[in-house]
């Protein structure tokens, strides 16, 4: 058996047992699940060279939908998924025709700009929004049943489960499509995308809303954990936070999104748990130990790892230098 | 209430069927989880209040705790955010064994932890909890409140308003831009408009939470001249808003009225002008006219200022009244059951209806939605020269009952259906 | 709305301008020569806020003249630079400079993190208020409505002289020329000798300090408190993105655009009083996706 498909194999049989094994941290993993699928968008854009540091925007567009849908007779787990991603779409699409004109920090600053401005409009408009302590979203149905909290944490968890390999995978195969092809040319060489007579734009575009559609349903999964949206679901610094994810799983790499969330959430539970005064020095000197050491994030360290394992392989890509390039090369794999 | 027959049936058949002999056994230890702010702009009343916990704790653990079980204290941040905030509730109480819950300050908090509770089942009490909505939108078995909430809060500051200054005619209100500042301006205006319905409200501003400037709105205010100005803000807000208004001379101009501005008078110190209206979410003050003198409030106050160099305020004193809700409730629970350590379904009992005292009059329970009863201690500013910083005079304390909205209504329906007369039929202790 | 009122909007307005440039040109000059937004610019502010706050107080308290604030904002202003400046650049900062831009921004985020930590740590969660500054100068009265001369003179005067210190330190002393030669053509600069690295050193100190200093001004007039850090970079961002980044003079208006919009939201729909810095800012850039001084970069970013 490779190594190589045995560890990722391991890898989810072990994600699948966690209501078994360890349940203490089933919700827990729920929110990590679910903010790895949001990063997946922000991992997408990564691959097209570009940064977001607003894409809390459809994270909390998505969230906000759900609980307005919520609270009306639309009552169900499915339908709340399902708005909430056509309302991720459709902003995505309304937004995304004007950020992707820009490149570099001005996509990233028109970005903010908009979330920013998405923000404040939930904090202000008070009667509709339920200001800074935003809205409650009950527990809803799931196709008609009313679940009580155990199930239904069951059910989100493996729903939350399904939902990252199945849009992982998705995400990966649209990475290698000729689309997503294209779409990564932007990143690469944009000038010879136009030379084919191909819109960069438009390719562009199609990625921004694929990217804000996985935000939107992360966004929906951790509302419906949590019972709750507010506000503070587009503000920036969550913007910032899954950039960090994003950087600290593997920039670029679509597990490394799902690995760095799970990552990032453990050490921000424990940290507020067990040094309540400081757990935002303990996520910042983690994220610079990774910038400054590993770079490449924590697939970079594993390709590494499986590297000094399996030499064979190694030695077959030799040409490849870069971490990044090893990641990349894994996942078509994989 | 279906919910509270069964349960009382359970409780009999419980009571009946392990009987005295199995009652349960004494745990190791008493659990408590205490969410509070021990960061953010909020953690001007979360962390004087952590300190009162830690306090209160040790004097019950040194008199060898409640009935021999000491406590054990663990505190959750508030300030960390909601996520952080329920999962380490859910730590607390499923993998720590939390017996009880102290739950929280912020409104957007409550709210999210009142079903959670009921959800783990785990009583949970709402120690600090401002909003008057908890109970008014929901029903809970596990959660109670062992203080006021918003409406009899802003009744208490209302009625004082009209009986010192029947006379003004027109509002304007700064208040922080989230739940507390529009529920309580919602409730304030409503309860004031009934009372008096020439009133005229001729500026709402609601700054960011946290806004560091209010230039803006003070000259607004200064060309409006408003006969009072309202704000209940608090913390660093408050401080802010209250000291900027100061050194541009609208505090002369205006009738200030600030309802939680007792948790900021040693903050303020000096900057504090006379005359303004301060009340303090209950009937909580260092000072307390009916307390200062008993040996209790007077170690507590002199030795909660030796501990952390500060008097205690209303959040101190609101922790306070949820640690002797608890003694109180244990040793009613186990009279109850002859003695041996109470069950949960014992001690919800015990809860409901339950009276007790802090440091200032004794609250109640109520039995209907679990609400506490609490009186409210309103005053004026004057800088008498005995502290360095502003105490109260012209003080009245407002019994609670009458101030508290009645089980099963809606505040904000039933201060609207006041009238004018109310404000002479509700008659308060008055102090000089 | 008459003119008095319109009048009293546009005085607000300047004040609120002047602090928010003070920490905007220090963002926005880091950016020109170093090509780094510096997330932890906002802890800087803090930071320099916290310093000048506290240490005020005790020096007031111990019964000193309350005019030592104002040779004590300089000095917080010199300790934050210095003293947080110079390591972050030379220990972080200098690592990173061939790493890609979101590496870049990530370094100095999680900065940020770090120092909002190290604040609470150091000054706690109480409040500081320390406003004798401000109190000594008294007040002015127009239309019946009183103003603090500090706000209403002393921070757009120091504003007004930043600015032109900065314009001729940039372009009549040498350190500044250097400093123009590397923000205009990096590569250029080194091949002609210009020791970049102690360029970048002296810029980020330098942006760092006026971080400071901004927080230092806006103490006595505000409560310095943990969080202040966050809300301002955001709004340091809309002004720099609004007038074209590492534009320094370009900031001085935005900064003014962004303080009269917020003033005249506030006396027309206080509502809208949040939302006018990111709607200016989304305008401009929609229209003049460079800013409004911003020039078309020249090479692909």
């Amino acid at each position: 058996m490779q190594i190589r498909i045995l560890i990722p194999v391991l890898a989810i049989l072990a994600l699948a047992l966690v209501p078994m094994l360890a349940p203490s941290l089933q919700v827990l993993m729920t929110l990590a699940l679910a903010k790895g699928i949001a990063v997946m968008g922000v991992t997408l854009l990564l691959r097209a060279g570009q940064v977001s540091f607003g894409h809390a925007l459809f994270f909390g567009i998505a969230a906000y939908a759900a609980a307005f849908a919520a609270a009306s007779n639309l009552d169900d787990l499915f339908l709340l998924l399902f708005v909430g991603a056509a309302g991720a779409a459709v902003s995505g699409l309304l937004v995304g025709l004007f950020v992707v004109r820009y490149r570099g920090i001005f996509f990233g600053m028109l970005n903010l700009a908009f979330s920013m401005i998405f923000w404040s409009v939930l904090e202000k408009f008070y009667h509709l929004t339920g200001g800074a302590d935003g809205l409650r979203l009950a527990r809803p149905e799931v196709l008609g049943l009313a679940l009580d909290r155990a199930p239904f944490e069951l059910l989100l968890y493996y729903l939350a489960l399904a939902l990252t390999l199945g849009l992982g995978w998705f995400a990966t195969r649209w990475l290698g499509s000729p689309v997503g092809q294209l779409f990564q040319t932007v990143k690469t060489n944009e000038t010879r995308l136009e030379y084919l007579g191909i819109s960069a734009q438009a390719t562009l575009l199609k990625g921004y809303i694929l990217s804000a559609v996985l935000c939107g349903l992360g966004g929906v999964l951790v509302a419906t954990a949590q019972g709750i949206v507010t506000p503070a679901y587009a503000y920036w610094i969550r913007s910032g936070e899954m950039v960090f994810i994003a950087v600290l799983g593997g920039v670029g790499s679509i597990p490394g999104a799902v690995a760095g969330a799970i990552a990032y959430e453990v050490v921000r539970i424990y940290a507020a748990a067990f040094a309540a005064d400081v757990w935002q020095l303990v996520l910042g000197a983690f994220l610079l130990a990774i910038i400054l050491f590993a770079p490449s994030g924590l697939m970079g360290i594993y390709g590494a790892l499986m590297d000094r394992i399996s030499p064979r392989r190694a030695a077959a890509r030799e040409e490849k230098t870069s971490a990044q390039a090893a990641v990349q090369t894994k996942e078509a794999r994989t | 209430m279906l919910t509270r027959t069964l349960l009382s049936a359970t409780i009999l058949a419980t009571a009946l069927g392990t009987g005295a002999a199995q009652a349960q056994d004494k745990p190791d230890a008493l659990k408590i989880g205490v969410a509070t702010f021990l960061t953010g702009p909020a953690s001007v009343f979360g962390v004087p209040a952590r300190d009162a916990a830690q306090m209160l704790a040790e004097e019950i653990n040194a008199e060898g705790g409640i009935a021999g079980v000491p406590l054990e204290i663990s505190f959750i941040d508030e300030g960390a955010g909601g996520e952080a905030l329920t999962t380490e509730y859910r730590r607390l109480v499923e993998e720590e064994g939390a017996d009880i819950m102290f739950s929280g300050i912020s409104s957007g908090n409550c709210m999210q932890i009142a079903p959670l509770a009921e959800d783990l089942e785990v009583i949970n009490i709402m120690w600090d909890c401002g909003t008057q909505r908890v109970f008014e939108e929901g029903d809970y078995d596990y959660v109670f409140r062992t203080q006021s909430h918003a409406t009899a809060e802003m009744l208490a500051v209302v009625l004082y308003l009209l009986k010192t200054q029947p006379d003004f005619e027109t509002i304007a209100v700064v208040n922080q831009d989230y739940a507390w500042g529009r529920d309580s301006w919602d409730i304030f205006s409503t309860a004031l408009k009934a009372m008096k319905p020439d009133v005229e409200v001729v500026g709402e501003f609601f700054p960011a939470f946290g806004a560091p400037d209010f230039s803006t709105e003070i000259s607004r205010l200064s060309a409006t001249r408003p006969d009072v100005i309202l704000s209940t803000s608090w913390g660093g807000d408050l401080n802010t808003f209250v000291q900027q208004a100061a050194q541009r001379g609208l505090t002369q101009q205006s009738q200030f009225v600030l309802p939680l501005a007792e948790s900021s008078l040693e903050a303020l110190g000096p900057a504090l002008p006379d005359g303004v209206i301060v009340g303090g979410r209950g009937d909580h003050y260092f000072a307390h006219p009916e307390m200062v003198g008993t040996e209790r409030f007077d170690s507590f106050v002199s030795s909660f200022k030796e501990e952390t160099g500060a008097y205690p305020i209303y959040s101190v004193f609101h922790m306070v009244q949820a640690f002797e809700a608890l003694k109180a409730a244990y040793a009613e629970a186990m009279e109850e059951n002859g003695g041996s350590w109470p069950n949960d379904q014992e001690l919800i009992a015990a809860y409901e209806g339950l009276e007790f005292q802090g440091m200032g009059r004794p609250v109640t329970i109520r039995e209907g939605d679990h609400q506490g009863v609490e009186a409210q201690l309103i005053g004026t500013t004057v800088q008498s020269g005995d502290y360095p910083f502003a105490t109260l005079e012209n003080m009245m304390i407002f019994d609670g009952a009458e101030l508290t909205t009645p089980v099963g209504e809606s505040s904000i329906d039933w201060v609207g259906a006041l009238s004018p007369d109310f404000v002479e039929k509700i008659e308060p202790t008055t102090f000089d | 709305m008459n003119l008095s009122l319109i009048l009293l909007a546009v005085f607000d307005g300047v004040s609120y301008a002047a602090l928010v440039f003070m920490v905007a040109v220090g963002l926005t000059l880091i950016f020109g020569v170093l090509r780094i937004l510096n997330v932890a610019h906002g802890s800087l502010y803090a930071i320099g806020a916290y310093l000048t706050a506290s240490i005020g107080g005790a020096v007031v308290a111990a019964g000193y003249s309350p005019i030592l604030a104002f040779p004590l904002m300089l000095i917080a202003a010199a300790l934050v630079g210095v003293l947080l400046g110079a390591p972050i650049e030379r220990l972080l900062l200098r690592r990173i400079y061939a790493k890609s831009e979101v590496l870049q921004l990530l370094v100095t985020f999680a900065v940020f993190m770090i120092l909002e930590d190290v604040q609470r740590l150091v000054w706690g969660n109480q409040p500081y208020f320390e406003s004798s500054a401000l109190q000594l100068l008294g007040n002015i009265q127009v239309f019946g409505v009183y103003y603090t001369s500090y706000q209403l003179v002393l921070l757009p005067v120091v504003a007004l002289l930043t600015l032109i210190g900065l314009r001729l330190f940039l372009r009549r002393t040498l350190t500044g020329k250097l400093i123009t030669a590397v923000t205009e053509d990096r590569e250029a600069a080194r091949s002609i000798g210009i020791d970049a690295d102690r360029v970048y050193l002296m810029t980020f100190v330098l942006g760092a300090a006026l971080a400071g200093l901004g927080g230092a001004l806006a103490s006595p007039t505000t409560s310095v408190l943990p969080g202040i850090g966050a809300e301002m970079i955001v709004l340091s961002f809309a002004v720099v993105a609004t007038a074209g980044l590492g534009r320094i003079e370009g900031a001085a208006v935005a900064a003014l655009l962004i303080g009269l919009g917020r003033s005249a939201a506030t006396y027309a729909m206080p509502e809208l009083q949040v939302l006018v810095p990111y709607l200016i800012m989304l305008a401009v850039l929609l229209v003049r996706p460079e800013g409004l001084f911003g020039t078309p970069a020249a090479r692909k970013i």
